[in-house]
């Protein structure tokens, strides 16, 4: 019956009308595009695995961001919609995610990437397909140029510039023969590699060098290895554990430690009051974003809490103990905007203008502080596709972040390693 | 660190974590021992008595050591029962069939892992520990008036890790001695020595079978909400456990007891001293070198019976 159908109609009428139907879908959709259909922006999030605390707050503050931005009228009139798919933190994963969000979602881009090993091994496949992929990662991966012309990090600094930044006051203030202990992966290793460089400037210099894997459950066997003539404890732990490395850090050292400076992140999600952190008082963090609002909030900071739903301890309206990773999370919100004016300058219509949209943020340079950059100014460099902030140091005071200095964002500038502009497109 | 401190830190520390894992491997040798059970699925045991630790002490949480007590008291028991009910519904329909089993507890650990995904979450959470004071461990030195007591840097543990250690080999003594001296023990011996026999002796075999995995699964929980204090309740949680324990049990000899406390004590401290003074993956890399050459040159473990 079939066979008899088709032979009457003939080869030609059938090829004619599927060329006819294939092309008919696409042209409805261009149509759309210059007027409402929506800017499907990938998110690739950490929602399971050894990053989920992240990812779970990467996901509250890219959602109120969308929701303001759309609210605002979106991109060029067009609102964003979400797609988000979940990575597990690993990065096998990573790649086939970003290669579905190309072909399954067809998303116009993806952004939102965190941990550094899961951004290297996705930013190559998003190169291959030619696909804008806005890491939020702080790794130092993209400047170094080791990644390709469609990947940056508009929202959020890199690791090189933040300890950069941070040697001089660890120097001056706290001791100049340091112990590091930080995470065995290319995060932690650009610790490691810049801040030995940094303090060396400073006429410091890192006495020890503790490597832990991220998947590590118990800490202690890794402090013994501390030398006794250490004048400062650098330490930045990320991962499920960070709780426990803390807490066995106080345990280890009594009422005797050393000056201890830190990276927030090794107690991103973790509520400061918590019982067996009362060691830390008197010690220093860095931060990326200050966890408890200071007595000179800006405006922007206020809207930029209200909006995700942050109270004034970083911690969740609806639960106090479910508490933010505020250092890192603002840099979804601000690549976020970012996307948005880049999509606007570039007149950004459809996947076919992927390459204008790369040229547009390559463009950008200076970020004023407002709604958009609640964190502060940034300096974007085009060249280096990475952004340039102020940075933070706060004192842990009766249970609570107060903030001691703000670096400029000179303090934070180090010369270009690559310049992605003179890739191809 | 001088050396005599340092080693005396990477002992203590070695055996908080050999006697919680003499707790996991001693409940897989038994479920080996008695029902020829490969048992893939411990570690989620383990990892399901942590999360339920967490779970019940939020309920009673006026008080750390009152919350503490009600998980200590109520998660093994419910792990257990989990276990029960999966050997009547699973494990009992296949025959308890040594080879079928295996693959019926791949399954189970991937079906409790994701549950725990699925309802507790993906976050590492803390059970805050009843008691914990940080106890210095002095040391002697020789100063030009003579010995003298000084306490050195970092050199210290803490009463919760003292209590896990006690506490671990309480629980592994009870087991022995229900092996050892009760009816119970009995019953079980002689399932483990000749299941048919056994039966013909009006042994109800498969409720033995039952009661065995279920203790074995609560062994495993036990051992966790003793850890979790120290560590935290996290969903994936249960590799390690599961790796090390299959070391120890091989170490020490499928189904021996005697061969599994020792075994656990070895691999628990040497992978204490190890990771202290040379590195954690170092000492996973000699565990694993052990295992083989036991598998090599004493097939049965160190302490189990000669091949015949």
């Amino acid at each position: 019956m079939t066979k008899s159908a088709t032979s009457k109609v003939g080869r030609r009428a059938v090829l004619a009308g599927l060329g006819a139907a294939a092309a008919m879908p696409g042209l409805t959709r261009y149509v759309q595009a210059q007027s409402s259909e929506p800017i499907r922006i990938g998110f690739q999030v950490h929602r399971t695995g050894i990053g989920a605390a992240y990812g779970r707050w990467y996901d509250r503050t890219s959602k109120a961001a969308v929701k303001v931005i759309n609210a605002a009228g979106g991109i060029n009139g067009r609102p964003i919609e979400l797609v988000t798919e979940d990575d597990g933190t690993d990065p096998k994963r990573g790649a086939e995610v970003v290669e579905k969000f190309a072909t399954a979602h067809r998303a116009d881009v993806v952004f939102g990437t965190l941990f550094s090993h899961v951004v290297i091994g996705s930013a190559p496949r998003a190169g291959e397909l030619k696909l804008p992929y806005f890491v939020v990662s702080e790794g130092h991966h993209v400047a170094s140029g080791m990644l390709n012309r469609y990947t940056l990090q508009p929202g959020i600094t890199d690791v090189k510039s933040q300890v950069q930044a941070m040697a001089p006051f660890v120097a001056d203030n706290l001791g100049k023969k340091v112990a590091m202990i930080f995470p065995d992966f290319a995060f932690g290793h650009d610790h490691r590699d810049f801040f030995s460089a940094a303090i060396a400037k400073q006429g410091g210099e890192v006495v020890a060098k503790i490597a832990i894997p991220p998947t590590e459950s118990s800490f202690t066997k890794y402090f013994a290895r501390i030398p006794r003539d250490t004048e400062v404890l650098y330490h930045v732990m990320v991962g499920p554990a960070v709780l426990t490395f803390v807490k066995e850090m106080g345990e280890f050292f009594g009422a005797s430690r050393p000056e201890i400076f830190g990276f927030l992140d090794s107690l991103e999600a973790v509520d400061l009051a918590t019982p067996g952190l009362e060691f830390l008082d008197g010690t220093y963090f860095w931060e990326g974003n200050p966890r408890y609002a200071q007595a000179d909030q800006s405006a922007h900071d206020k809207f930029f809490r209200e909006a995700v739903g942050v109270d004034a301890n970083g911690a969740s309206v609806s639960d106090a103990k479910d508490v933010s990773t505020y250092s890192h999370m603002f840099g979804c919100w601000e690549t976020l905007h970012v996307i948005k004016a880049g999509m606007e300058a570039a007149g950004y219509q459809g996947p076919a203008d992927r390459a204008k949209l790369i040229e547009a943020i390559e463009a950008m340079g200076p970020m004023a502080e407002s709604r958009a950059h609640p964190q502060g100014a940034k300096r974007f460099n085009g060249k280096t596709h990475q952004t340039f902030g102020h940075q933070f140091i706060s004192q842990v005071e009766g249970g609570r972040l107060v903030l001691r200095h703000r670096t400029s964002i000179e303090d934070t500038l180090y010369p270009d390693e690559v310049d992605y502009t003179t890739r191809p497109l | 660190m001088e050396f005599g401190p340092h080693l005396i830190l990477a002992l203590l520390e070695g055996l908080v974590q050999a006697s919680v894992l003499m707790l996991t491997a001693l409940g897989l040798s038994l479920v080996f021992g008695v029902m020829r059970v490969v048992n893939v699925a411990h570690g989620e045991f383990f990892m399901l008595g942590a999360v339920l630790a967490h779970v019940v002490a939020g309920w009673f949480g006026a008080h750390p050591a009152l919350g503490f007590i009600a998980a200590l008291l109520l998660a093994p028991p419910l792990v257990a029962l989990a276990a029960l009910a999966f050997d009547r519904t699973v494990l009992h329909r296949l025959g308890h069939d040594p080879e079928r089993t295996i693959v019926a507890t791949i399954g189970l650990l991937y079906v409790i892992q994701q549950l725990t995904l699925m309802t507790f979450g993906p976050e590492a959470r803390p059970v805050t520990a009843p008691f914990n004071h940080r106890i210095a461990i002095p040391w002697i030195e020789t100063t030009a008036a003579g010995l003298s007591f000084y306490f050195p840097w970092g050199l210290s543990t803490t009463s919760y890790k003292l209590f896990v250690v006690v506490a671990a080999f309480a629980a592994s003594a009870g087991v022995w001695l229900m092996m050892a001296r009760g009816r119970v023990g009995l019953v079980l011996r002689a399932t483990q020595l000749d299941r048919e026999t056994a039966q013909a002796f009006a042994i109800p075999v498969h409720q033995v079978y039952g009661f065995v995995f279920a203790l074995g699964a609560g062994l495993a929980a036990l051992g966790a909400v003793l850890v979790v204090p120290i560590r935290q309740a996290h969903y994936l949680m249960g590799g390690d456990p599961l790796l090390l324990s299959f070391i120890v049990v091989i170490i020490g000899g499928l189904g021996s007891l005697r061969g599994t406390v020792w075994a656990a004590l070895l691999i628990g401290m040497s992978d204490g001293i190890v990771s202290v003074f040379f590195s954690p993956t170092l000492a996973k890399i000699l565990a694993t070198l052990l295992v083989a050459l036991v598998l090599v040159y004493r097939p049965g473990g160190l302490f189990g019976a000669k091949p015949a």
